[in-house]
């Protein structure tokens, strides 16, 4: 079975983000990108389940820049087999992505499709289970375990209170939570070989996809500094600035 | 312009949470309806009928959706959602997980993680772990959205509030995906989510037995939630759901106690706004030191006894 692999290039997870000084955005300008973290996860997911010969082939998915290459080529040196980048200038919203995925989707066929549950830049902890809704397909967002039945998945999610196991009829999209895996590094004789693998590119306006952003953003700012606090010597003093200072405990 | 409030349930009883969607729904003019799915609801609905501002309450109650099923909850939602303007669940696990298929079968964006709603097509929201906040406008016939409940003071008040109640007639729901099994940690302790008082740990507690048995006097002295951070969490001191942080849990207690945690962003993201903070750290430079309001510079070993026996 086929498994896709969206990956996302985001400001590398060390960076502090910062916004532009006009406020219309967030400053990328020569700052280190990587792989979003959750999609590394997601990603060493799919080459596990080719390593146990479950999958037969990992395709990893790009939405964006031509730059998104990088990342794609990181996806090949740690173990994709092919890669797309669906290329287009402009912002891409969660739902925009959603919708180009669905047109590959219906090309490649894939069984299983493994997103991130979330990409760090955004936050928005959307583009799986629009997918799977847009596909009709049934979702298992969060999880932190995976196992691969005949035609179904047994996929343990980490939820609010505890852990909950699903069983979800394939094809089905997974989201992945942070305990999944631990993810490899990729090697230098594999980042040599990844340049010979397949990275082949589709110009996202020829989809037929409307990819005009839909929220509109007015602003970037930081949030409010807090007002840096005091070093106590003793836990005496911790406690009577607790009581008396700050009164949140009696 | 009507809102749609869709309340989260908790062994079929009405979360508190449903008071903060209230209270993040208010600048938003016209009616506001609560939705409530799952099975045997009365409880619940007698709650619903406590709540201010409420004028009409939705049950769904069928056997099918006692597990919460993303598919299924995203379906009875789709059921109604066109008579709405804005569509408000919680950005929990629960939210998270159907209201993005609402969106997309709706064919519109979905906000995620609102901290603030100015009025109707105006909101802010949360990126980057927080470390940067976006200001948005949507126009959009239907927005629906995850509200970070801890950005919102609950709205008070228990009265009968005369709501009309309506059941819903049951779309077909699909049958694809099957709850196997579910493990809720059972805990005596205030939940983390809605705690006053949390104490937390981090790598620095060094092992499962020491988070437990240093931290839990302190959390009972305190009647405090415990919360972890991931280090604490991947390395198995403390479980899943005690993460605080992006992708864990956000808090906002009005004392957080950080004991042996160093404060990476990520981790912040999840607890910065906590009315108090407390650091407690060996190293004078963590950068947890920088967000926290009373920092002790110690071993944790000998400070959390000292401490838990003179509080
Ligand atoms: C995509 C992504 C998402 C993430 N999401 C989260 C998240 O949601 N929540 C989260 O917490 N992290 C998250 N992280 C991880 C985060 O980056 C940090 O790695 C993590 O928070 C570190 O945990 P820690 O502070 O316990 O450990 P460390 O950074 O190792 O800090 C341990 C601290 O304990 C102190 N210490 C050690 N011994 C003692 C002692 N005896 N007495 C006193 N102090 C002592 C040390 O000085 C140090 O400051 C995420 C990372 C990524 C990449
Ligand atoms: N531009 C993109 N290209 C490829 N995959 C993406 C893109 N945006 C989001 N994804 C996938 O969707 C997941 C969730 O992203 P988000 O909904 O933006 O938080 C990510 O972890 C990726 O797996």
């Amino acid at each position: 079975m086929k498994i896709l692999v969206p990956v996302k290039r985001v400001l590398d997870y060390n960076i502090k983000p910062r916004a532009k000084a006009d406020g219309s955005g967030v400053e990328l300008t020569g700052l280190k990108m990587s792989m979003n973290p959750f999609d590394e996860i997601a990603l060493e997911e799919a080459i596990r389940l080719k390593e146990k010969g479950i999958a037969s082939e990992v395709v990893a998915v790009s939405c964006g820049q031509t730059s998104s290459q990088d990342t794609l080529r990181t996806a090949l040196a740690l173990g994709a087999d092919r890669a797309i980048l669906i290329e287009h200038d402009g912002e891409f919203e969660p739902l925009a992505v959603a919708k180009c995925l669905v047109k590959l989707i219906e090309q490649e066929q894939p069984k299983i499709v493994i997103c991130g549950k979330q990409a760090i830049d955004d936050d928005a902890n959307q583009t799986g289970q629009m997918l799977a809704a847009l596909l009709n397909w049934s979702q298992a967002t969060f999880a932190s375990k995976v196992e691969v039945e005949e035609d179904r998945l047994l996929v343990t999610r980490e939820i609010d209170g505890g852990l909950e196991t699903l069983s979800v009829t394939l094809p089905s999209v997974v989201t992945t939570d942070l305990r999944l895996n631990d993810p490899r590094f990729a090697t230098l004789p594999n980042i040599m070989k990844a340049k010979k693998k397949p990275l082949e590119t589709i110009q996202a306006n020829t989809l037929g996809i409307d990819l005009t952003p839909r929220v509109t953003i007015l602003g970037v700012r930081e949030p409010d500094p807090r007002s840096s606090g005091v070093r106590v010597d003793s836990v005496d003093s911790l406690i009577d600035k607790l009581k008396h200072e700050a009164k949140v405990i009696a | 312009m009507t809102t749609l409030i869709v309340a989260e349930l908790e062994k079929n009883q009405l979360k508190e949470s449903v008071r903060q969607l209230i209270a993040a729904s208010t600048p938003i003019p016209g009616e506001k309806h609560l939705l409530i799915m799952g099975h045997q609801l009365d409880k619940a609905l007698a709650e619903c009928q406590l709540l201010p501002h409420i004028s009409k309450i939705i049950v769904a109650d069928d056997a099918s959706l006692s597990d919460e099923s993303a598919e299924k909850m995203a379906e009875v939602v789709l059921s109604i959602a066109e008579q709405y303007s804005h569509i408000l669940t919680p950005a929990t696990a629960f939210g998270k997980n159907f209201l993005p298929r609402v969106a997309a079968r709706l064919d519109v964006p979905q906000l995620s993680e609102v901290i603030q709603v100015k009025d109707a097509e105006h909101f802010s929201r949360p990126i980057y772990a927080g470390s940067l906040i976006t200001d948005v406008k949507v126009t959009e016939k239907i927005i629906p959205m995850t509200i970070r409940i801890s950005a919102f003071d609950a709205v008070q008040g228990r009265n009968a509030n005369g709501a009309t109640i309506e059941k819903l007639s049951m779309p077909t729901l699909p049958n694809i995906s099957q709850r196997v099994s579910l493990n809720l940690h059972d805990s005596t302790r205030p939940q983390l989510d809605s705690a006053k008082v949390v104490v937390s740990g981090g790598r620095g507690l060094s092992s499962q037995e020491n988070f437990h048995a240093l931290l839990e006097p302190l959390a009972d002295k305190l009647n405090a939630a415990l919360g972890a951070s991931r280090a604490a969490v991947d390395l198995g001191y403390a479980p899943n759901d005690y993460q605080v942080g992006q992708t864990g849990k956000i808090i906002a207690p009005n004392l957080y106690i950080a004991v042996g945690i160093s404060g990476a962003i990520q981790h912040l993201a999840g607890m910065k706004n906590a009315k108090c903070i407390v650091a407690i750290n060996k190293d004078p430079d963590a950068p947890i030191h920088q967000v926290s309001d009373y920092s002790l510079v110690g071993d944790l070993n000998e400070v959390i006894p000292e401490l838990t026996s003179k509080l």
